[in-house]
């Protein structure tokens, strides 16, 4: 079956994004193809490839962005959740006058469409939020 | 056709579970996870809700959540069923849509 | 709307302005209308406030997005479902919300409400008929 994931918060402070990538992992196992992740609201922060948690800790960005190249998945941050939050790519970056772009490898950042387009593809939406 | 809702708040925190309790359709299932688990305690003030939500539907618990929270198997209310992330995989799969109570 | 279309809930359960989820959602809405689904709104438990007319934001510094719902029926998105129970408990009648009106297509454009306040059972039938459902 083909899966869509939505994840609304960032690293951290609430635990959809851990919740999230055990289900993701979960999916893959069991067969199911991820039609996409989207990341929306404070869950762009997962992008940022600019973190350095204690080394104790897990690295959410790390292990999305190892799941991520591992499978192949379609990982999507949304472009106006992103700008708002300081998340951007080398284009973004560059388009709009800032010194520096911090995407993680394994993220492309893309519009709102992308998350309408998974829910019309996917044959189940799931979404991890606050 | 069937729904799985998830909830993922506790319920002492936000109406999300009396909400979505509310809002069950004969056939639908419960899934709490992350702090929604803490309803699932035996005794607690939500038992009532969730054993009458049970006469026709399901309530599963996120067992990776609630053994994070010290809460064991033998101390959620009776009739509620643990599934692991596998689980939770199954049961969006088996039901037609997931709809989750942020 | 295309044959196939998906059927889109979007459930707003949260109050404007305390947390970012009621304007993205709006955000989700405005793109999603382009798409060409059956979109259906929701708004129970404090998103009802989402509707509430008379928001004045100049104090808070934030910008008034409650004139946006009503241009939502220029992009065929005019299925607004408010619960009753949800305003009652918040001491709010219909008439606390905004009017928000569509022109019917398939009835010589007449004007008519895009808000239908309905009860707990037929919202809970509503949420039971989707597809899709976007959760804010």
């Amino acid at each position: 079956m083909k899966l869509a994931i939505v994840v609304n918060e960032g690293p951290y402070t609430h635990q959809a994004s851990d919740t999230a990538l055990h289900f993701t992992r979960a999916a893959l196992e069991a067969g199911h193809e991820i039609e996409r992740v989207f990341f929306y609201h404070d869950g762009v922060n997962n992008a940022t490839r600019l973190t350095v948690p204690p080394q104790d800790d897990r690295n959410l960005q790390k292990e999305w962005t190892e799941l991520g190249t591992t499978h192949g998945l379609d990982m999507v941050v949304c472009i106006a959740a992103a700008q708002r939050r300081g998340i951007l790519d080398a284009n973004e970056a560059k388009r709009q006058g800032k010194d520096a772009d911090n995407i993680a490898e394994g993220f492309r950042i893309s519009g709102l469409g992308q998350l309408i387009d998974a829910g019309i593809q996917a044959d189940r939406l799931v979404t991890f939020g606050d | 056709m069937s729904t799985l809702h998830t909830v993922n708040k506790s319920p002492f925190d936000r109406p999300s579970l009396t909400s979505c309790l509310n809002h069950l359709m004969p056939g639908d299932a419960v899934l709490l996870i992350e702090d929604g688990v803490i309803a699932a305690r035996k005794g607690s003030a939500f038992s009532s809700p969730l054993e009458a939500a049970m006469k026709d539907c399901s309530v599963y618990v996120l067992s990776p959540d609630s053994s994070a929270r010290g809460i064991g198997d033998g101390d959620m209310v009776s009739g509620i069923e643990t599934v692991d992330y596998g689980g939770f995989v199954d049961l969006v799969v088996k039901h037609d849509r997931t709809q989750s109570w942020l | 709307m295309s044959e196939d279309a998906k059927k889109f809930l979007y459930v707003n359960r949260k109050a404007p302005y305390g947390t970012i989820y009621a304007l993205e959602s709006l955000e989700v809405v405005l793109i999603g209308a382009a798409f060409e689904q059956e979109v259906t709104l929701a708004f129970l438990d404090d998103g009802v406030y989402q509707l509430a007319k008379g928001q004045e934001t100049a104090g808070v510094g934030m910008k008034n997005f409650s004139p946006t719902y009503r241009a939502l029926g220029d992009y065929d998105v005019n299925k607004f479902y408010v619960e009753r129970e949800s305003l009652e408990e918040r001491g709010l009648t219909e008439d606390d919300l905004q009017e928000i009106t569509y022109e019917d297509e398939d009835d010589d454009w007449a004007e008519k409400p895009s808000i239908r306040v309905v009860n707990r059972d037929e919202m809970k039938k509503i949420m039971s008929e989707q597809d899709v459902i976007l959760s804010f």
